[in-house]
């Protein structure tokens, strides 16, 4: 199998299911090998959206813009790539919870039983978004003219999320925190996760913290206390330097 | 048991196949080599320096010597022969002196010419009584009812006759004659390499013809999208650095400080140099290492040169980690790049296909690690891999031109020989 | 019962640590061995290379080198009086599968029991007084002594390379090292690791509160390393990624880089992978084993028959396993009675998060390895008075953060919003500045009549049967060691200079989601008594003599170190009882 670099607009980049799965034969008498062996992620690059629809997009990337705000030094979440992250990450097998115990029969449990939910992040997302489109335009008196989230105000978008998180909030017909904490998660997933994956474009949160990336080979460093390690982020899918220039 | 690539002999260059089994009418003065004990043992151990057993075992079937491995060469696939002493489809039925001419002069009992995909231009350098010992063990070995059909060329490649021609351009029959001059260890180090070890038939680079350049032995040769490296004695590309320990413990462990045997050199260890004498394998070492090399000294390309700058970068972030950032490797384990007569080759060819599509060193008894490098073909274009492969081509007191993304272009499909 | 293979001596249920140990011990023997692993195949250049296992997103956050649920899992209560729902998504441990097992994505932490920990219940009673001990506390003493371990754990540590400082040789206390571990016949086989600032920090820290501050016992290699069996192994390159991930150049001990290499070249071993064994079975008297059933990828229902059977899987499949074969007598405890899933235990596991002055202190938080770090011993078992505190046991702490990875590892002070530019502030401000050593307080569980596992009265797997089921809670002994360990590793961090200490002591109820290492423990314990052990003290079953249970399954309690060293030392221990003893006259080798 050899996994050609090129570009996939397609991003399903996490295998959730793991890598290909060896034949089950017996195996004896040397280490078995073949060329090209391995299972490396593929690269995602932004473009076509793969599940969020044009209304969906919006509200996801001013979401992803005020959990993680643009600064002066550092991109904010939209910037970065987070909403293309999440993207790909719902319209691949994580959005329907791929790999997990997902047999019945279904029970709230207490909190520390963990989640005990039928539906994936694909539907929560869904429903999220729409209910929270409804609470918005359902704020700001009736129909049409009424405006989005994405059109709303910073500082309004900032007090709908705090809500959600404390509860204060509540949406129609979905959890507003549970769609809150999922979007939590997923957006500093895709804002620190390796490019490749489609957020952290260009290395930005990794610069911004110092974090030198996909490198592996500290050996000249480990003795050298209290000094700042000097070399720029790599990713799985390089730095520009890698290329002639 | 995993499959074996096919073979690819270089000396091919015309090598066609006549048609037809090795069977013919009994006859009277046949009779199979003596069957003392001490003479099978020998034959068994230089059947194990000559490697019978890559060519005339298939891999895919446990009969021993039975035949049938497809050989590739450039106008099609040559079949190995039987070589069982089966009387219908094997040797069984020839005579002493019609194998030693077979194997010594490359010609059949019918007096049809065999071509070089068998070695014999080789072989031809061994001793009669080493030839009959061979074939005294061969002769132990179970009978397999076999049939080979060789034929698998076109016209005009199926003409055997026109051999003669190479014959007189590139055969040089006879036995090896020992240089007074020279130690007795020396001389069965040349025994071994350029008779029943057949080194340069991967080693030398060849003519337009698939003829030695005699001029120079054991310089390295490109076959199986491999290339074989140096091993002359040359300090900048051969085996000058090593010691002869290390040529030794690379020979029979497949791994040394500096190196490790993969690709078809991992087989070549594991079927035959593992399992031959210590005092052997210090002949062959002291042989090669004084072999005269190219010496040929070139200029490294200059670290601001784009290609080293892009090739340094990729060098720190992807290969540091296992070949150390001054390309010293691990001993035993991760190849020394800096001392890497591999990396520094007349031809990128090795390393190319190293980098694009991974590889596994061998295992032995003495190293059973086996340790392999990871594919990086699906990580890197065709421009990054030119430049780092151009990096450690020019780096640590190594000097080559420069490879071009072309070049890596070319390489990446596996040969369908080389598997 | 499916279609029958050609019979083998020997057939070991997984291939991880114990399975490759036994494996290579026992085809040394001369016996055919035939290993059957529910996972895939696993090996360095093909699955963790060095160009794409340095991947947080998908190998800690997915968890793609551990089980998938959907394969199988567990259910979890607190309590006997709970319904007990699915662990749908892994959080508090992470079962391994594959070949190499736990052993591919261990942080190598290799670690000893102390001498007290063997015979817990004698040392504590004689120490404290039976009343010491809480009622419902189910300590045992196990069996077997750490003097009768002590060359097994040694040939371990020089199977792996590990790296540290001997602190207590041949019963001369070292300079440097442990100075409370058991005595150590000889050196480690490697120095030490090297140590970041943050390491040598603390160490310095902790000397100045009094303790005796040691680096912590590492299998990943301070230097190349040529093991007993001529497998070799290069030097870490402090990468930070190390557990969780596959170790991409080959210096972090596991079955692959120390004994598959030398184990697969063998003519009398086969490996079998993606199957799934599902049933060991039993001869009608019940006494003796005839072999297992395995599931392959296909669904195809398979029997191995073989002479002697080594189930080798990771604990909770273990004591499943012989739940659903109805070897030993289950584990009842309302009436506490039987044996099989009882003394069932994990870890009490806390951490400090500290912050310093980020114009003062750059600690480069991603130089690591997986078991880096400078630990003190001053509070684990009973190496303190416990009686003016009222409870038992302990554990080692230490600065011993194996990581700064961005998802899991930017920490920031608890009153920053998780969220918004303060947030993001703080973390850029902080990230170079902080500590998070993550299992920094790796305390020990003990035993209890309410902990323990059975078989799921509901929930069922992707083939039909019945899920392990966990009921697990803390109890107060537990809780108050955390909490006065936890305070203890707190003041070391404000002696190194940190501007401010967040504790995070354990809490009740136990929490399913919250990761605490996998070291899950017992259910099928080892022991002097058939009546509250499963094993012998050669981890031969009581009830089935051809039958031995490797790993943490054994332990009757666990202890304040990660297991691996002790699961390896009994395996050997046990092997050695195998090829001594038992071969040459097959039966029970203890008369209870």
């Amino acid at each position: 199998m050899t996994i050609r670099r090129r570009d996939l607009l397609t991003g399903t980049a996490v295998a959730l299911v793991g890598e290909r799965l060896a034949k089950a034969d017996v195996i004896s008498g040397k280490l078995p090998w073949h060329p090209d062996a391995g299972s490396p992620p593929q690269l995602v690059r932004a473009g076509r959206w793969e599940f969020f629809t044009g209304e969906e997009v919006a509200a996801v990337e001013a979401l992803v813009d005020r959990l993680i705000p643009p600064d002066p030094q550092t991109p904010g979440g939209k910037e970065a790539g987070c909403a293309v992250f999440i993207d790909r990450q719902l319209a691949g097998g994580y959005g329907h919870q791929e790999g997990l115990y997902n047999l019945p029969p279904f029970h709230d449990g207490v909190e520390q039983q963990g989640p005990q939910s039928e539906k994936g992040p694909a539907d929560l997302y869904r429903a999220g978004l729409a209910a929270l489109q409804h609470y918005c335009r359902a704020q700001s008196g009736n129909g049409h003219g009424a405006p989005s989230f994405a059109e709303l105000a910073t500082e309004r978008q900032d007090e709908i999320l705090g809500g959600l998180e404390s509860k204060a909030i509540t949406l129609e017909g979905v959890d507003g925190k549970k769609f809150f904490e999922q979007l939590l998660k997923d957006t500093m997933q895709g804002f620190f996760a390796d490019p490749v994956y489609g957020g952290n474009r260009d290395m930005c949160s990794w610069r911004m913290i110092g974090f030198p990336g996909a490198r592996y080979d500290y050996r000249d460093w480990i003795g050298r206390h209290n000094e700042r390690y000097p070399y720029p982020p790599v990713s799985i899918g390089g730095r520009r330097e890698w290329t002639p220039s | 048991m995993p499959e074996r690539p096919h073979r690819f002999t270089p000396a091919l260059a015309l090598a066609l196949l006549a048609g037809g089994c090795m069977s013919r009418p009994a006859r009277a003065d046949q009779q199979p080599a003596g069957q003392d004990f001490a003479q099978v043992e020998r034959g068994r151990y230089l059947a194990t320096i000559a490697d019978c057993a890559a060519c005339h075992t298939d891999g895919r079937s446990k009969d021993q010597f039975a035949g049938g491995r497809p050989i590739e060469t450039p106008f099609g696939k040559v079949l190995a022969a039987n070589i069982t002493p089966d009387r219908e489809t094997g040797i069984g039925n020839w005579s002493d002196s019609e194998f030693d001419a077979a194997v010594r002069l490359g010609r059949r009992p019918d007096g049809s010419r065999l071509y070089p995909a068998m070695p014999f231009p080789y072989y031809t350098r061994m001793s009669q009584a080493d030839v009959r010992a061979i074939r005294a063990y061969l002769s132990t070995v179970p009978p397999v009812r076999h049939e080979i059909h060789a034929d698998q060329l076109p016209f005009p490649f199926s003409i055997r006759a026109s051999m003669w021609l190479w014959d007189s351009l590139y055969f040089d029959p006879g036995s090896f004659k020992p240089d007074s001059s020279k130690s007795a260890q020396w001389n069965r180090g040349a025994y071994l390499v350029r008779g029943p070890g057949h080194c340069a038939a991967c080693h030398t680079p060849k003519t337009g013809l698939g003829g030695d350049r005699t001029q120079q032995p054991l310089q390295g040769y490109s076959l199986q999208g491999w290339f074989a490296p140096d091993i002359s004695g040359d300090t900048a590309f051969g085996l000058g650095d090593w010691s002869v320990e290390d040529v030794v413990a690379y020979l029979k462990n497949g791994h040394n400080r500096l190196a490790a045997a993969s690709g078809p050199m991992a087989e070549e260890v594991a079927d035959s140099s593992s399992r031959m004498t210590d005092a052997d394998l210090q002949a062959i070492a002291v042989f090669l290492k004084n072999v005269p090399g190219p010496s040929q000294v070139a200029a490294s390309l200059s670290p601001q040169d784009r290609q080293m700058v892009a090739g340094a970068a990729i060098y720190r972030d992807l290969c540091a980690a296992c070949h150390q950032q001054d390309g010293s490797g691990v001993a035993y384990l991760i190849p020394n790049l800096a001392r890497s007569s591999s990396v520094a080759s007349r031809e990128p060819t090795s390393l190319l296909r190293v980098v694009i599509h991974g590889a596994q060193s061998v295992g032995t008894a003495g190293e059973p690690t086996a340790p392999a490098m990871p594919s990086f073909g699906w990580q890197l274009s065709d421009e990054q891999i030119a430049a780092v492969a151009t990096f450690v081509r020019n780096s640590w007191g190594h000097a080559a031109p420069a490879t071009t993304a072309s070049v890596v272009h070319k390489a990446r499909p596996l040969d369908s020989a080389g598997g | 019962m499916g279609r029958k293979l050609p019979p083998q001596d020997v057939v070991i249920v997984g291939l991880g640590w114990t399975g490759s140990i036994l494996a290579n011990e026992l085809t040394d023997e001369g016996l055919t061995v035939v290993a059957i692993e529910r996972g895939p195949w696993r090996d360095t250049a093909s699955n963790y290379a060095p160009n794409y296992a340095q991947d947080e997103l998908r190998y800690r956050i997915r968890h793609e080198l551990f089980l998938r649920p959907s394969q199988t899992t567990f259910t979890f209560r607190n309590k006997s009086s709970e319904t007990a729902l699915p662990i749908r998504t892994w959080g508090a441990f992470m079962p391994p599968n594959g070949v190499g097992g736990g052993g591919v994505h261990w942080n190598a932490e290799t670690w000893r029991f102390l001498p007290s920990d063997f015979v817990l219940r004698s040392h504590l009673t004689q120490r404290y007084g039976a009343r010491f001990l809480p009622a419902d506390m189910t300590i045992q003493d196990w069996g077997v002594t750490y003097d009768e371990l002590e060359p097994h754990y040694d040939r371990f540590e020089y199977l792996c390379g590990t790296s540290g400082t001997a602190g207590n040789l041949r019963g001369q206390i070292q300079e440097g090292g442990n100075p409370f571990e058991g005595a150590r016949s000889r050196p480690y086989p490697n120095p030490a690791q090297q140590q970041p600032f943050g390491a040598t920090l603390f160490a310095k820290g902790a000397r100045a509160l009094g303790y005796k501050p040691f680096p912590q016992p590492s299998g990943n290699m301070s230097q190349a390393y040529r093991n007993p069996l001529g497998v070799r192994l290069g030097p870490c390159s402090y990468c930070g990624f190390c557990e969780w991930f596959g170790c991409a150049n080959y210096s972090k001990a596991s079955p692959q880089t120390t004994i598959l290499p030398v184990l697969m070249r063998k003519k009398n071993f086969q490996a079998r992978d993606n199957s799934e064994v599902t049933r060991i079975n039993v001869d009608p008297t019940g006494k003796r084993a005839t072999g297992v059933t395995f599931v392959d990828r296909n669904g195809t229902e398979w029997e191995q028959p073989a002479d002697l059977v080594i189930l080798a899987a990771y604990t909770i499949f273990n004591v499943q396993l012989l739940l659903l074969s109805k070897i030993g007598a289950p584990y009842d405890a309302q009436s506490n009675s039987g044996v099989i899933g009882r003394n069932f235990t994990h870890q009490t596991i806390s951490d400090c998060t500290s912050f310093f002055d980020k114009s003062k202190f750059v600690f480069n938080p991603f130089i690591a390895s997986g078991a880096i770090g400078m630990c003190i011993d001053e509070f684990n078992g009973d190496n303190f008075d416990h009686g003016p505190h009222g409870f038992v046991g302990g554990g080692y702490m230490g600065q011993v953060q194996t990581n700064g990875r961005p998802i899991e590892t930017t920490p920031v002070p608890p009153e920053i919003p998780r969220w918004g530019a303060r947030w993001k502030e703080a973390v850029r401000d902080n990230y170079q500045s902080s500590l998070k050593p993550g299992t920094g307080v790796h305390g020990s569980m003990y035993s209890y009549r309410d902990v323990y596992m059975d078989l799921d009265p509901t929930y069922r797997d992707r083939l039909g049967r019945p899920l392990a089921r966990i009921t697990m809670d803390f109890h107060d002994n537990e809780l108050k060691q955390n909490r006065f360990l936890t305070d203890k590793f707190a003041e070391i961090f404000r002696a190194m200079g940190a501007q401010r200490v967040v504790k995070e002591y354990r809490k009740a109820p136990y929490d399913i989601t919250q990761y605490q290492t996998t070291h899950l423990c017992g259910g099928a314990v080892m022991g002097t008594d058939p009546k509250s052990s499963a094993l012998n003290r050669y981890l031969q079953s009581w009830d089935v003599p051809n039958l031995f249970v490797m790993g943490a399954t054994a332990f009757p309690q666990n202890a304040g170190y990660n297991p691996t060293g002790t699961v390896a030392a009994l395996a050997y221990w046990s092997a050695e009882a195998i090829r001594t003893r038992y071969l040459k006259n097959p039966g029970p080798l203890v008369h209870a």
